[in-house]
C-alpha cells in the first residue's frame, strides 16, 4: 500500500479487522473483551442460580439486624445489641489500627536492619542476615502462633500478682503488670476535665483536642525557626543554636496543660479476675503486631539493602572527599536517592501487611476476618454476602494505600529535566 | 497461552458449578454409587468424636455415622469422616461435601430455616457450662464478674454467653479462639479464667486434662442446647434415614435390644413392635429406599443407644456423663422414639 499525504484510503471491507494490521490488534481486544465479560456474567448468573436452588437469595438485610456477640478489642462503642454492620466496623477499624501500626513499624524496622546488613562490622552484619534469612524463610502464621505461645507460656497470669507473696510483680515502679492475657499500663486521668466533645457514640476529651492544637502550632513553630536558622546560615555561614529554643517550644505549653488539666497516671490495680483502672494493652493486638512487623521488616530490609546497593559507590566516594562522616553520608546522600527505587516494593510490602493482618484470628484478635467474615458470618449463614463485602473492602483498602504510597513515589522520584 | 489459561479457567468454573449441582439431588442414590459417606465430624473432642491412637474414628457422634452408613451401605467401615470446625460445618453441609453433619451442633430456628439445614432428632440434650480451675476460688458463674472467658467463635455458646452476661448486668472479657484444643491451650495457661462451651464438651475436654480432679464445672446451665444430627434441606428422604436410623437405636433401647442379643431377637421375638423394628416383619425399610434389615445392621454396629452412650461418654468412661435428660422417657429423661409400624 502507498501511503503518502493526501492518498485516498481504501474503503473500509470488513475483511480488513483480521488483515489489516491497523484493526487487527483492536479486533483481538475487541473478542478478548467480549469473552471475559461472557464469563463473569455466566459465573455470576450460574453462582445466583445455585443459590436460588439452595433457596438463599443473595440479601444484605443482615447487617442490619442485632449481631448478638461481643467483640473484645473494639475502637469505637459497641456492644452485643449493635448490627452486624457496627461489629463489622469495629473490625475494619481493628484491621486498620494493626496495619497501620504494623506498617510504620515494619518500616522502621526494614530501614535499620536494611543499613546494618551492609555494615561494615562482620559479627552485626551476619546477625542482621540471620534474622532476614529466619523470618523471611518462615510462614507468618507460624510466627504468629510461636509469638502468642511464648505470651501464654511465658508471662504470668493476672493471678499470680495476688497473695502475700507473689510469683510475679509489677515492674518500672509498680506502673506496668505483663500477664498473658495483656500488658497492664497506668491510665492517664485528669483531676481538672474540661468535659468532652460528642462524636457519633464516641466522647472525645477537650483536653486531648488541646494537646494536638498545642503539638501542632509546636511543631508549625519548630519549622519556621528551622527555615530562619538556615537563612541566617546561609547568609552569615554561622548556623545559630536553637535546640533550646526548640525544647522550650515543645515542653513549655505541654507543661503548661498538664499542670491546668491537672495530667495524672492512674496505676491499674488487681481487682477481681483482672487488673481494673488502667489501660490494658490486649496481647492479641501486641502478638500480631510484634509477628507482621517482624515478618514483614524482613522483606523491607532486603528492599532497603538493595536499594542502597542500587546508588553507585561513586555517591559515597564523593560524599566521604567532601568530608561527610559516614552517618550523614548515609542519610543525606545515598537513603533519599535509594528512596526512588525502595519506594514501588515498599508499596507491595504495606500490601501484603494489610492482608496478612487477616491471620488475625489465629491470636483471637477480632479484625474484620474475625467479625464480618468469622462469626458474623457463620451465625447468618451469609457466606455469599460476607466474603464479597469482605473482599470489596479489603480491594478498597489496598487500592488506597498503593494509590497514597504513589503519590508518595512520584514525589521522591528523580525529576527528569 | 493465552489460550490455555483461558480453557484452564472455564474447566475449574465448569468443575465448580458441578460441584454446586451436587449439593442438590438424591443423597441416598450419591451414596450409594459413591460406596462412602461422608461425614461432618468435630475436628477432635474426646468421647464425641476423636480418632484413636491408630488413626480410627471413635465417640457418641461417629457411632451415628457408623450405623446411618451400616443401614445405608450395610457396612459401617464405609464411611469417610471429615474433620469440621464450628466455622466450617454448615457450609461443608450446604456445599454437598459432607452428606450428613454429626458434630454436636445445636438445634436452632435460625439453622433449621434461614440456614436452609434440616435438624433431624436430637442425640444429645445439653446445656452451656463453664469450667474453672479450683483454686480461682469460685462455685457459681455468678461470680464470674470481670473474668477473662475463652469462648470458641461462630458457635451459639458466643451468643448465650453475652447474653447471659448482659442479662444478669455483669461484663467480662471474651478470649476468641478457633478450637477446642486452641481453647484447652489457652485456658490450661490460664489466659482465661474460665472457659465455656456445652457441658458434655466440658466434661470431655477435662477428661483429657492431666489434673482432671484441679478443675471443676459450675453448676448454672446457661442455655438449651439440644444437639443432633443435621442434613441439607431440601432431601426428605435422606433427611427421613438419619432421622429414623437415630430414633431405631433409641427404640432399641427402648425395647432391650443390645448388639449381643440382636440376631437372637431378630428370630424369636414376638414382641411386633421389634419384629416391625428388626425387619422381621412388615419390611418398614423399603419406605425408606432401603431393605429390610436396615435398623438391624444401624443397631449391630456398637449397640443400641444406651450401649454407645455408656462406651464414649457414660459413667464408667473418663469423662463420665450421667444419662441425665439422655436417659429413656420411661427413666425420667428425654429420649421418645415415635412408634416403628
Amino acid at each position: 500500500m502507498v501511503d503518502y499525504p493526501g492518498a485516498a484510503s481504501p474503503p473500509f471491507r470488513l475483511s480488513m479487522l483480521i488483515y489489516d494490521r491497523r484493526y487487527r490488534s483492536l479486533t483481538i481486544q475487541a473478542v478478548v473483551f467480549i469473552l471475559v465479560m461472557l464469563l463473569a456474567s455466566w459465573l455470576i448468573d450460574n453462582t445466583l442460580k445455585n443459590l436460588a436452588i439452595m433457596g438463599k437469595t443473595l440479601s444484605f438485610d443482615f447487617l442490619f439486624r442485632r449481631a448478638g456477640y461481643d467483640i473484645p478489642q473494639q475502637l469505637i462503642p459497641y456492644n452485643s445489641d449493635d448490627t452486624h454492620l457496627r461489629a463489622a466496623t469495629v473490625g475494619l477499624l481493628n484491621t486498620l489500627q494493626v496495619s497501620i501500626l504494623g506498617c510504620i513499624a515494619a518500616t522502621v524496622v526494614g530501614v535499620i536492619v536494611g543499613v546494618l546488613r551492609l555494615s561494615q562490622n562482620w559479627l552485626i552484619a551476619r546477625l542482621m542476615t540471620i534474622y532476614v534469612e529466619v523470618f523471611r524463610n518462615i510462614p507468618l502464621l507460624l510466627w504468629i502462633l510461636v509469638i502468642l505461645a511464648i505470651f501464654t507460656e511465658v508471662m504470668p497470669p493476672p493471678n499470680a500478682y495476688r497473695g502475700e507473696s507473689p510469683r510475679a510483680s509489677m515492674i518500672m515502679f509498680d506502673l506496668v503488670a505483663p500477664t498473658n492475657r495483656y500488658t497492664a499500663v497506668p491510665a492517664i486521668g485528669l483531676s481538672n476535665p474540661p468535659g468532652t466533645i460528642a462524636i457519633g457514640r464516641e466522647g472525645i476529651s477537650w483536653a486531648l483536642i488541646a494537646f494536638v492544637v498545642v503539638l501542632a502550632g509546636a511543631w508549625l513553630g519548630h519549622r519556621a525557626l528551622r527555615k530562619s536558622a538556615k537563612r541566617v546560615q546561609d547568609a552569615t555561614g554561622i548556623r545559630p543554636v536553637t535546640w533550646w529554643k526548640v525544647l522550650a517550644m515543645y515542653l513549655v505549653p505541654v507543661l503548661f496543660l498538664t499542670w491546668y488539666f491537672g495530667l495524672h497516671l492512674i496505676p491499674p490495680v488487681l481487682r477481681g479476675f483482672n487488673f481494673a483502672d488502667g489501660t490494658n494493652l490486649d496481647n492479641a493486638l501486641v502478638v500480631l503486631w510484634l509477628a507482621l512487623t517482624l515478618y514483614t521488616g524482613a522483606f523491607i530490609a532486603e528492599i532497603v539493602r538493595g536499594g542502597i546497593l542500587a546508588v553507585s559507590k561513586g555517591q559515597t566516594e564523593a560524599a566521604y572527599a567532601l568530608g561527610l562522616r559516614p552517618r550523614r553520608t548515609m542519610s543525606l546522600v545515598v537513603l533519599p536517592q535509594a528512596l526512588r527505587v525502595i519506594v514501588p516494593p515498599l508499596i507491595s510490602q504495606y500490601l501484603n501487611l494489610t492482608k496478612n493482618s487477616s491471620l488475625a484470628i489465629a491470636v483471637g484478635y477480632m479484625d474484620l476476618r474475625g467479625t464480618l467474615g468469622g462469626t458474623t458470618l457463620n451465625q447468618t449463614g451469609r457466606e455469599m454476602e460476607c466474603m464479597v463485602l469482605m473482599m470489596g473492602v479489603y480491594l478498597l483498602l489496598s487500592l488506597i494505600i498503593s494509590g497514597g504510597m504513589n503519590v508518595f513515589n512520584s514525589r521522591v522520584k528523580l525529576r527528569e529535566r | 497461552m493465552k489460550k490455555s489459561a483461558l480453557f484452564g479457567s472455564v474447566t475449574a468454573l465448569a468443575l465448580a458449578a458441578t460441584g454446586a449441582m451436587a449439593a442438590e439431588g438424591d443423597t441416598l442414590n450419591e451414596v450409594k454409587a459413591r460406596g462412602v459417606m461422608n461425614c461432618g465430624v468435630n475436628t477432635g473432642l474426646v468421647g464425641f468424636a476423636a480418632p484413636d491412637a491408630n488413626g480410627n474414628w471413635t465417640g457418641f457422634d461417629v457411632a451415628l455415622c457408623k450405623a446411618v452408613a451400616a443401614a445405608v451401605l450395610g457396612d459401617a467401615t464405609k464411611v469417610k469422616y471429615v474433620p469440621t470446625t464450628g466455622q466450617t460445618r454448615f457450609t461443608a453441609l450446604s456445599s454437598g461435601e459432607i452428606d450428613m453433619l454429626a458434630r454436636n451442633s445445636t438445634w436452632t430456628f435460625q439453622r433449621d430455616t434461614d440456614l436452609k439445614l434440616d435438624f433431624v432428632g436430637v442425640n444429645y440434650y445439653d446445656g452451656q457450662g463453664f469450667m474453672v480451675r479450683k483454686d480461682l476460688g469460685v462455685s457459681s458463674a455468678k461470680e464470674l464478674e470481670g473474668a477473662t472467658i475463652c469462648i470458641q467463635t461462630g458457635t451459639t455458646t458466643e451468643l448465650n454467653l453475652a447474653d447471659y452476661f448482659k442479662a444478669n448486668g455483669m461484663s467480662y472479657q471474651p478470649v476468641n479462639i478457633d478450637s477446642n484444643a486452641e481453647g484447652e491451650q489457652q485456658y490450661m495457661a490460664a489466659a482465661c479464667d474460665a472457659y465455656t462451651t456445652d457441658a458434655s464438651g466440658l466434661a470431655a475436654t477435662r477428661a483429657a486434662f492431666a489434673d482432671p480432679e484441679n478443675h471443676i464445672i459450675l453448676p448454672e446451665i446457661i442455655s438449651k442446647e439440644p444437639l443432633g444430627p443435621a442434613v441439607r434441606h431440601g432431601d426428605n428422604n435422606w433427611g427421613d434415614i438419619v432421622r429414623w436410623t437415630l430414633n431405631a437405636l433409641v427404640a432399641a433401647e427402648e425395647y432391650g435390644v443390645t448388639s449381643a442379643n440382636i440376631d437372637e431377637l431378630a428370630k424369636s421375638s414376638q414382641n411386633p413392635e421389634v419384629q416391625r423394628l428388626l425387619g422381621t416383619t412388615d419390611e418398614l425399610g423399603k419406605m425408606l429406599g432401603l431393605d429390610a434389615e436396615w435398623a438391624k445392621r444401624a443397631i449391630k454396629v456398637s449397640g443400641n443407644y444406651g450401649e454407645i452412650f455408656a462406651a464414649t461418654i457414660g459413667e464408667q468412661t473418663p469423662i463420665g456423663l450421667a444419662r441425665g435428660l439422655n436417659a429413656q422417657w420411661t427413666q425420667g429423661g428425654l429420649l421418645y422414639a415415635p412408634p416403628f409400624r
